[in-house]
């Protein structure tokens, strides 16, 4: 086990906590605070067309860099204000929650596939396999990840689809390790050698007994990547490599504010807030589900 | 032992020659690089022309090969940019990330070490939550909006310090409190979990028995033990925040390799590119490297193979 | 001559979600200067929280209530963490079971030998060290100027809890508690490692006192000993009393499971206590044993018993007067 693994698994291990008591009900509301701001923002992205007050394309010169509702000038037309071409910021940070959550589900998927794959199939099969998948994960781990993204962002041309691939293509890491640790625990155990002895084919065995096992420590790292692919994407916009205008993606709407942040601070505020609330939103999600699903309370 | 890490070094060199393959392989296959050169308003022939100027239109293995032969001797070729060695380029925005890194990692083992402690040794405290919920909201918070945030804090409201730019310690202060809030959650967890678990050893409670005062209990030989796992993690996170600390330089305007790399893909200047991933990958390296020999010191338990 | 470590009503308590545990209840004993007192009991008898109660180790929800707890003319109940850190290890000393995982695997034998010295004395680390080395060599570890040098993981376990013996002695403490320090080792090295505490006692005139669940241990090397069950002490005397008079209905039991040489018939089977020990949880009314108990009537259920001497030194805590109770004894002696 290399040595970055003790960074993932300390984020993936129960941080003990007290009784098994007190365990379940904090597990219970992180759970329920994390998934209720997940369900409030999924809710916002889907009803966008019904609940933003205006086109978050529609520029109106007329109406630059307008305040929010509660500074002196603000008003109800613009609850939240305008940006610099005097767009409705609160319509576009409405839109925006649909770029930010399809951006973070794609990633964890492809990145989630690449990564389980891997992992389970060092985990199962070991040996000269588990040696060069462990190559691999380790190289992938030397490479500084932003940067390359970053210039394969510069060349292939910045757009959606590119984002979601070259993030998804390089975020896998986590994934293998955890995974091919949980395939490890599992193969070991006796209902897998029964499996094999019976003569089981290895397909049915990963299938059947290994991926539902290994179902609970994919969803916590799904939700830790689906955060993390989030924030790089956001900070692939806000470098100006990453969604391009005039979508309105968070990241890209605080790079856009960032000249005018000293007169108009909401304008990086706001788009700031709304990515911080969506990754804690995930992150608790994924605490809470780590918590209720830890060994202590199986019983 | 001499045996492991002369293995270990084979296995980390054959790394640093495939990261150099790989960034090669998606430098080039990403997209048509002697049309970026070109620029977007180039023609057919200009980009012809560009493509056969910088020898773009060899085979791939002919172009990597010939890159990496210099490579070996420092040489990194020039940049298209600068008109100059890239590797002086380079060395010298070096220091800016060295220092940032490192302070970041400083900051980030101050704050953590004695929280973690402290939330150790009174579990479900307020010390206890307070620390488990910078924890969680650490995790969630942008690194480069928390930056602008305390741009606008200090450096604008408060004018402690200065908004942007490099130059002596002042600039160095919020990129890092910046950087090292990303590292702060993990390495708090791993020396709380760390600490409850030795704490709670039979050698701890020997130590109680001789009656050694609890300071020297709790640091001596409780920290002692606890640490191991973190300052290997610590290490390995260097070698990730050298590699990160881009959006943070772009953040604050320092001059640093993260900054030059932005720079030079903003402006196609892709030998600078190839040889910034390199580096950092091989910083990241030997960091890893030295987290397993700090291991193997501070556990004298590992030294026996 | 006053006891060098006396207990009176030593209660130790630790408030837990489903009520409070009550591990430890009216336990009173005194152990003299020199001699060799050992707790006995099975597991869960409170008799190893019993001896942390004393050192004050005790986990941090514990409670540790005592009319009276004096050791060498200190009165231990007055004494903050700060006072009780200077007694622990200098005049009191500690050995605990498992040999494998009390020494500190980041630090040489040395000095961990070395601390235990420095911090009760000023002495020169010179002078601690050949302390180190002397003692070393008194628990029969040869080579010890290189052992210091060493690991705790380079030691076998055996070696590691002479060590651990070595580590008490370094201040010349008066008494020393062992908390079934031979358990966790082979057979063979158990009896080397007694026979070293007993040539150790007698040399450097300490008083042991010896946690166990082995009564051939107790056979060997007590000289008085304590039953406990279910937190209490049942019965307590000289060690010979103990064996051929035992008095209380669990001593008698415990005697009657174990094979006498020259009694036990090949092929005999050997006693057993059928049932469990009750939860420690809150209140017991009565007798904690009768349900056990091949004696017992319902009296047994309502009277408080406590410790009735039956001389001087043999007391034991039951309702039977002491007759009934030789009655009893005569039929499991232990010659």
């Amino acid at each position: 086990m290399t040595v970055e693994t003790y960074v993932d698994l300390a984020n993936v291990l129960p941080s003990s906590a007290g009784s098994v008591f007190r365990r379940r009900v904090l597990g219970h509301t992180t759970f329920l605070v994390g998934a209720g701001i997940l369900v409030v923002i999924v809710g916002v992205a889907l009803l966008a067309p019904l609940l933003a007050p205006h086109d978050p394309y529609a520029q109106d010169l007329s109406q630059r860099l307008v305040p929010p509702l509660w500074d002196d000038g603000g008003s109800w037309t613009h609850p939240l204000g305008t940006d610099q071409l005097g767009r409705d910021y609160l319509s576009r940070l409405i839109y925006g929650s649909r770029i930010s959550l399809l951006v973070g589900f794609s990633i964890m998927i492809l990145s989630g596939i690449i990564g389980t794959s891997l992992g389970v199939i060092a985990g199962y099969f070991g040996g000269r396999i588990d040696l060069v998948i462990n190559f691999i994960v380790t190289t992938r781990l030397a490479m500084p990840v932003i940067l390359v993204a970053l210039t394969v962002a510069a060349l292939a041309g910045s757009s959606l689809r590119n984002v979601i691939l070259v993030l998804g293509l390089l975020l896998w890491d986590r994934f293998a390790v955890v995974t091919r640790s949980a395939t490890l625990q599992i193969r070991a155990l006796d209902y897998v050698a029964a499996a094999q002895a019976v003569g089981c084919s290895t397909w049915r065995i990963v299938v059947s007994e290994i991926l539902p096992n290994v179902l609970n420590v994919i969803i916590i790292i799904a939700t830790i990547e689906m955060a993390n692919g989030i924030l790089l994407a956001a900070a692939l916009s806000f470098l100006g490599l990453g969604v391009p205008p005039p979508l309105p993606a968070w990241g890209a709407m605080i790079a856009d504010g960032k000249q005018y942040m000293f007169f108009s601070p909401w304008v990086i505020t706001i788009p700031g807030v709304a990515l911080f609330m969506l990754v804690l939103g995930i992150n608790l999600l994924g605490d809470g589900i780590r918590d209720l699903t830890a060994p202590e309370n199986r019983s | 032992m001499f045996v492991y890490f002369v293995k270990r070094s084979f296995v980390a060199l054959l790394v640093a020659i495939t990261v150099s393959i790989v960034s090669f392989l998606l430098l080039h296959l990403s997209g048509d690089l002697a049309q970026s050169l070109a620029g977007p308003s180039a023609s057919a022939a200009d980009v012809a022309q560009v493509r056969k100027a910088y020898g773009l239109d060899r085979p791939m293995a002919i172009q990597y090969l010939d890159w990496a032969g210099r490579a070996i001797h420092g040489d990194f070729g020039e940049s298209f940019f600068l008109k100059q060695p890239v590797f002086p380029i380079i060395a010298q925005r070096l220091p800016v990330t060295m220092t940032l890194g490192v302070s970041a990692l400083l900051i980030a083992l101050l704050v953590s070490i004695p929280l973690g402690i402290v939330a150790a040794l009174r579990p479900n405290s307020w010390i206890d939550r307070l620390a488990l919920t910078i924890s969680v909201f650490g995790q969630a918070l942008p690194s480069f909006w928390f930056g602008l945030l305390l741009m606008m804090l200090f450096g604008v409201t408060l004018r402690w310090l200065p908004v942007s730019g490099t130059g002596g310690w002042q600039y160095y202060v919020m990129p890092a409190i910046t950087l090292s809030y990303y590292s702060i959650p993990a390495f708090m967890r791993l020396t709380r979990a760390g600490m409850m678990e030795v704490l709670a050893s039979d050698y701890i409670r020997t130590a109680r028995a001789k009656g050694l005062r609890t300071m020297t209990v709790l640091f001596k030989h409780a920290l002692r033990n606890a640490i191991i796992p973190l300052v290997a993690v610590a290490a390995v996170q260097l070698g990730f925040a050298l590699g990160g600390s881009i959006v943070i330089e772009a953040v604050f305007s320092l001059h640093g390799v993260g900054y030059l790399g932005w720079e030079s893909i903003s402006r196609a200047d892709f030998p600078v590119v190839q040889a910034i991933v390199l580096i950092l990958a091989c910083f990241y390296i030997v960091l890893t490297l030295l987290a397993d020999l700090l291991n193997a010191f501070l556990d004298p338990r590992i030294r026996v193979r | 001559m006053s006891a060098l470590l006396e207990i009176r009503c030593l209660d130790v308590r630790i408030p837990l979600a489903t009520g409070t545990l009550h591990p430890v209840r009216d336990v009173s004993l005194s152990v003299a200067r020199g001699e060799t007192l050992c707790i006995v009991g099975e597991s869960g008898c409170g008799k190893s929280l019993t001896s942390l109660a004393i050192m004050n180790l005790l986990p941090k929800r514990a409670r540790r209530t005592a009319t009276r707890l004096v050791f060498d003319g200190i009165d231990l109940t007055g004494l903050g963490e700060r006072e009780m850190a200077d007694v622990r290890g200098d005049r009191m000393a500690m050995i605990f079971q498992e040999p494998m995982t009390s020494l500190n695997p980041a630090y040489t034998i040395g000095n961990q030998l070395e601390e235990a010295l420095m911090r009760h004395r000023k002495v020169a680390r010179t002078a601690a060290r050949d302390r180190a080395v002397y003692l070393l060599e008194k628990v029969g570890i040869t080579a010890a100027g290189q052992r210091l040098a060493q690991y705790p993981h380079q030691l076998s376990g055996g070696l590691r809890q002479r060590v651990m013996i070595a580590m008490a002695l370094m201040c010349g403490p008066r008494l020393i508690i062992a908390d079934e320090p031979t358990t966790a080792l082979d057979v063979t090295i158990q009896a080397e490692i007694l026979r070293l505490l007993a040539a150790l006692q007698r040399e450097f005139d300490m008083a042991v006192v010896l946690i166990t669940h082995d009564l051939g241990i107790v056979a060997r090397i007590a000289d008085r000993v304590a039953v406990m069950y279910a937190g209490q002490i049942v019965e307590i005397g000289p060690v010979k009393d103990i064996f051929t008079r035992p008095l209380h209905p669990y001593t008698q039991g415990l005697l009657r499971c174990i094979p006498i040489p020259g009694r036990t018939r090949p092929g005999e089977h050997l006693g057993s206590i059928p049932g469990m020990v009750p939860s420690l949880i809150g209140k017991i009314q009565g007798c904690a044993f009768r349900n056990r108990c091949p004696h017992t009537f319902p009296a047994c259920a309502t009277t408080e018993v406590s410790l009735l001497e039956v001389t001087g030194e043999h007391g034991y805590r039951c309702i039977l007067s002491p007759q009934a109770s030789a009655a009893n004894a005569a039929e499991v002696a232990a010659v």
